[in-house]
């Protein structure tokens, strides 16, 4: 009577829209909704599961009964427990007659299983099966789940059918083939590679939906392979055109956008057919051009598709109008109050940069704004911009920022992608050893265990190398800063270990160099380090050595210098420690403190962790002995290639002799290490070649200390002690100084001059443009904008406007007051360095002026784009360069043409050359200072900036 | 490519996860934790996405939608476009709505299969397949009026006769 109850009951909840659940259900969640803890939420479920499992496994229940255990068995694992007891009851349900039984079992087995189960094979041929069946629901259920499960050695199982189903008269069925087949290509390309023009095919499907869902297939095999598909170019624009035409029913319609999902998958694929293909890109100007006309701001999915073609613009072949019609639509999103926009805005930003680095300028404020807010996904996208932008004249403060947020987040993965990302501009954009020096201080001391190790031995060299072979002087200032900064962090509690390193070694070679602190507190320094640190092997081993070169040094200066007790005691217990390695040192330091001034000296050379090693490969300092342990009849050395067969015969006999005697002990001795004396050598000579340093494995640079210290008392020449670890090859030097710099940029000799007049040299184009600008400026200053003169100073700073604006105000005055920029420029010219000082506030283009202004916040009017194509042409590059100037100066600045021709001529009037063309060809070839001035205005106004960051783009322009 | 679809509730409870990359089952309630702290630390009216490569790998993002007692988070890597992806929450949600009439948290707790039966016609091995709410809801009400036909038959028991012998 109660099971008829309970019968009853089920029928009643079944009828309740067919899904209801058991009352058993409902009470198991409520229970598990009302646990009031973990411990109690678990028990509640072990106990479902033991109910489960016993129901489950019984016969007597009743198969629709069934359906829902299983439903309750997904549901206790999707509470993360364990319910592989099931599994094999789910893949018996799909074996089930009955569609409900049947997709539930298959709803359940594409939860629990994977391809690579056990259970799954069992469940292949029930797919094969269901795909050949009448009814489409038991299709689609089966095409489904082959999608989860079918792995690639059942692929050959159920392709045929797959294959077959794509002419299926049901789409629902020939869009989930579709699907099917392109998981199969995703799992194994190999086995559906002769299938891929079923795709092409497909695209020409009656069904929309089948054509969209072809897109996706096609979408990853164009990006494996976009050049066998240049020819449906054609195709895709046109299919893109009908969409955004309207022309698809008004089914497809989403929130009245036609089928925007169709048409951003053809934005992805048209992107990367058109990347760099001109011709290709030439087919789509048009729709793109009336996407953006059409384009509904209002709606997200509207904004989604303008973002898909922006992004699309940008990775095409440039169109100027394009790129114009992008630079809009990323201001509206930049402007927008939707935090979302503006991410899409700041990311659209980030791409339109690589092509117009311009183009970031008009957004400072906005950029800083994101900058600012407390959106954190926002902010990253921005850090993100920011690193995209740096260059060396904003670097920075670009790199300021980042530390600052860098300290503050507590996400390891990404404190550790930031810190990585200001070492990287650092190293590629520092302005001077000492800011480089400071910010890699910072990023060790918040972020020194997530960097990578390279980066604390680069640092090591910089501050051992200096500024190179001449001018010491700047050299042992920039040591004994670093030596200043050190002692005043060290005593910090949780310093990272790589920075104790560097301080460590730091102290050691530089501490006592300029005679500031005693040999004494330098010491003290390194003893407290290596004993704040008793479990860390690599910062003692570094704090023991440096404790060992102040030894040297005092000792080779002649100075008596006497073993504090402590000190004493920690050499003491390293001697005996558990380290081999940190006893070797004890013990080196120890000898050492025995050694008479010449011995030390020849050991120990103060300042030489830069000098070469000089090795002797022949071991020439052997050769007396090796004589005399002739004379004394001592067999000659073979070379081990002469002895293969011997030592081959030796190793088996002792081999042999070990497998019979392998359970008895041995009694005679073990056999002098004979050969592996003269072995051992041999390895040393061929591991250190005789040029430069060493080179050693890299990640083990603790292990290089050892194999290096070790080698010390054997007194062969040492004179690069710690050099060792620095490599110095394949690592590339962008920092410091501009000589090094320079190396990397096509245009070597001007590019140098660039940097070091780096304030200077833009001074010409500074002027220039800001003349330009004036006149736009004076008639908007009066609109007054609210902005902080904080927030302007950092966007001044970052984007390269390196003045306030309330410096340029007060400027404004004075310059119409007729200054004549002729003057100006012809006295810059004369004398660089006081100039220098003067501009550079005003150097590059200051578009704090264009705010709020969409007509002007356009790029310049003259066109970089136009100037490209035709520098990318076969055409000379540099005749090209002064008309841009020459034309945007005046195109820009009616009311000031007369002063722009000024312009002009008090640049050319500097030099020789009368005609303007002839002095920047001219600029290709001297290193003249004024050329480069010039070189670098003109590129400027070409939207190239010296240090840009896209120098393959326009490596043509710049020669 | 979609790499998994979560519902949960504001609490962390997982209410509904599909994944479409393979993750190993002990692994779920390790990436539920992890999501559910990136979603509980947001606050409000912020963006909808975030860089989520800390936990599912490099560049994956994750768009989530907080509506009353649920999230709907949806996971993807750079070759789906996160307005859309946003969108594509916003049609997930609205089915449900049609399909319950005014959802709340304890339909899609005792509805389960059925939300994945509506996520089966809008997500296909990761890609997206239907965007459309009513061409969903029409397979979906197909799916259920086949099911109850057949319904009819699995009603009776393995062992009818059995049960009421005792």
């Amino acid at each position: 009577m109660e099971q008829l109850r309970t019968i009853g009951r089920e029928l009643a909840m079944g009828s309740q829209g067919g899904w209801g659940q058991s009352k058993e259900f409902l009470d198991l969640v409520k229970s598990i909704g009302e646990a009031r803890s973990k411990a109690e939420e678990d028990r509640i479920i072990s106990r479902e599961l033991e109910y489960l499992k016993r129901r489950l496994a019984d016969p007597d229940v009743p198969r629709r009964k069934m359906k829902e255990l299983l439903l309750r068995l997904v549901y206790a694992e999707m509470l993360g427990h364990d319910a592989s007891f099931g599994h094999i009851h789910a893949v018996k349900m799909t074996h089930d007659e009955s569609l409900p039984l049947k997709r539930t079992g298959y709803l359940a087995v594409a939860l629990f299983l994977d391809e690579r189960h056990d259970l799954v094979i069992l469940v292949v041929n029930t797919i094969q099966k269901d795909l050949r069946s009448d009814n489409y629901l038991v299709v689609c259920a089966a095409l489904t789940a082959a999608c989860r499960l079918i792995g690639e050695e059942a692929i050959p199982a159920v392709l045929p059918q797959v294959v077959e189903l794509l002419a299926h008269p049901k789409e629902a069925v020939r869009k989930k083939a579709v699907m099917a087949l392109h998981r199969f290509y995703q799992r194994s390309p190999s086995s559906v590679s002769h299938l891929v023009s079923n795709f092409r095919k497909r695209l020409c499907d009656n069904d929309p939906g089948v054509m969209g869902a072809t897109l996706c297939p096609l979408y990853d095999l164009i990006l494996e392979d976009p050049n066998s598909y240049k020819d449906l170019v054609v195709s895709f624009v046109n299919i893109l055109k009908q969409v955004a035409e309207r022309r698809l029913p008004t089914s497809y319609d989403y929130h009245q956008m036609p089928a925007p999902f169709i048409q951003i998958k053809l934005l992805k694929i048209l992107a990367v057919l058109g990347s760099g293909d001109k011709q290709a890109s030439g087919h789509m100007y048009t729709v793109l051009g009336d996407i953006f006309r059409k384009g509904d701001t209002a709606s997200n999915i509207g904004n989604a598709i303008l973002y898909e073609c922006i992004c699309c613009i940008s990775s095409i072949f440039p169109n100027p109008k394009m790129l114009d019609a992008a630079a809009e639509t990323t201001s509206k999103f930049l402007k927008s109050d939707s935090h979302n926009l503006k991410y899409m805005g700041i990311d659209a930003l980030g791409r339109l940069i690589k092509i117009n680095p311009d183009i970031a300028e008009e957004h400072q404020l906005a950029v800083i704004d994101c900058l600012e807010d407390p959106d954190d996904t926002l902010k990253r996208k921005t850090f993100e911009l920011l690193y995209k932008m740096t260059k060396s004249t904003n670097v920075e403060v670009i790199v300021d920022r980042m530390i600052e947020y860098m300290i503050n987040i507590t996400d390891h993965h990404y404190k550790t992608e930031i810190a990585s990302r200001c070492v990287e501009l650092a190293e590629q954009f520092a302005p001077s050893n000492q800011w480089f020096i400071q910010t890699m201080n910072k990023v060790f001391e918040h972020a020194g265990d997530l960097v990578n190790i390279r980066v604390a031995h680069n640092l090591m060299r910089l501050i051992a190398e200096g500024f190179g072979e001449e001018d010491e002087g700047a050299d042992s200032q920039l040591r004994s800063s670093a030596v200043d900064s050190y002692l005043r962090i060290v005593g910090e509690p949780k310093l990272p270990s790589s920075f104790l390193q560097i301080i460590c070694w730091v102290l050691g070679e530089y501490g006592t160099a300029d005679g500031k602190y005693s040999a004494s507190y330098i010491i003290g320094k390194l003893y407290d380090v290596a004993e704040a640190h008793p479990t860390d092997d690599t910062v003692r081993a570094y704090a023991i050595s440096a404790i060992l070169k102040i030894f040297a040094f005092e000792i080779a200066l002649g100075r008596k210098i006497d073993m504090l007790p402590e000190c004493q005691s920690l050499v003491d217990e390293l001697s005996t420690s558990h380290s081999t390695d940190l006893q070797q040192r004890a013990y080196e330091l120890q000898a050492l403190l025995g050694l008479d001034k010449q011995a030390v000296e020849t050991v120990m050379p103060s300042d030489a962790s830069c000098e070469d090693i000089e090795i002797d490969r022949n071991l020439s300092f052997l050769n007396g002995y090796v004589q005399q342990a002739f004379e004394n009849g001592a067999a000659p050395y073979i070379p081990e290639s002469e002895r293969e067969g011997a030592i081959s015969v030796s190793s088996y006999r002792a081999q042999d002799q070990q497998e019979t005697s392998a359970h008895v002990l041995r009694f005679e001795a073990y056999e002098l290490p004979k050969s592996s004396l003269p072995l051992a050598v041999s390895q040393a000579s061929i591991s250190t070649p005789t040029t430069d340093l060493v080179p050693v494995p890299e990640p083990s640079h603790y292990k290089e200390d050892n194999q290096m210290s070790r080698s010390q008392p054997s007194g062969d020449s040492l004179s690069g002690e710690f050099g060792v670890k620095l490599r110095l090859d394949g690592v590339q030097k962008k920092w410091g100084r501009p000589t090094y710099s320079s190396s990397s940029t096509p245009s070597s000799s001007t590019s140098s001059q660039q940097a070091t007049n780096g304030g200077s040299s833009s001074v010409v184009g500074g002027s220039t443009s800001s003349q330009a600008r004036e006149s736009s400026y004076g008639s908007k200053r009066q609109q007054g904008t609210e902005v902080s003169v904080e927030k302007q100073r950092l966007a001044a700073s970052l984007f390269g406007s390196s003045a306030a604006k309330a410096d340029r105000r007060g400027q404004a005055g004075r310059k119409t007051a007729k200054e004549s920029p002729t003057e100006k420029v012809a006295t810059v010219n004369a004398t660089p360095q006081p100039a220098k000082e003067q501009v550079i506030p005003s150097a590059p283009p200051p578009d704090l002026l264009d705010l709020g202004e969409p007509v002007s916040s356009r790029p310049p009017s003259a066109d970089p784009f136009t100037q490209l194509e035709g520098l990318l042409g076969p055409a000379s590059a540099s005749p090209v360069l002064p008309e841009t100037s020459a034309s945007s100066t005046s195109k820009t600045a009616d009311l000031l043409s007369i002063f722009s021709d000024d312009v002009q001529t008090g640049v050319t009037s500097g030099s020789t050359e009368p005609s303007l063309g002839v002095n920047v060809v001219a600029a290709k070839k001297g290193p003249s200072l004024q050329d480069a001035l010039q070189k670098d205005a003109t590129a400027r106004q070409v939207g190239v900036t010296p240090a840009g960051n896209n120098p393959i783009l326009f490596k043509d322009l710049l020669g | 490519m979609i790499q998994a679809v979560m519902v949960m509730s504001t609490q962390g409870k997982p209410r509904l996860l599909k994944f479409y990359s393979f993750q190993p089952p002990e692994k779920h309630q390790d990436l539920v934790r992890g999501v559910f702290q990136l979603l509980s630390a947001r606050p409000d009216s912020v963006s909808n996405f975030i860089e989520a490569d800390a936990i599912f790998g490099p560049g994956v993002k994750l768009v989530y939608k907080h509506l009353a007692t649920l999230y709907f988070v949806f996971v993807f890597d750079s070759s789906e476009n996160e307005l859309a992806m946003l969108d594509l929450v916003q049609v997930f949600v609205e089915t449900l709505d049609k399909c319950f009439k005014n959802v709340c948290e304890l339909d899609v707790v005792f509805n389960f299969n059925k939300l994945h039966t509506i996520l089966d016609e809008m997500i296909l091995g990761g890609q997206v397949i239907e965007t459309s709410s009513e061409q969903i809801m029409r397979s979906v009400e197909e799916i259920a009026r086949l099911e109850k036909q057949s319904n009819t038959t699995s009603l009776i028991p393995k062992s009818i006769s059995e049960r009421f012998s005792r």
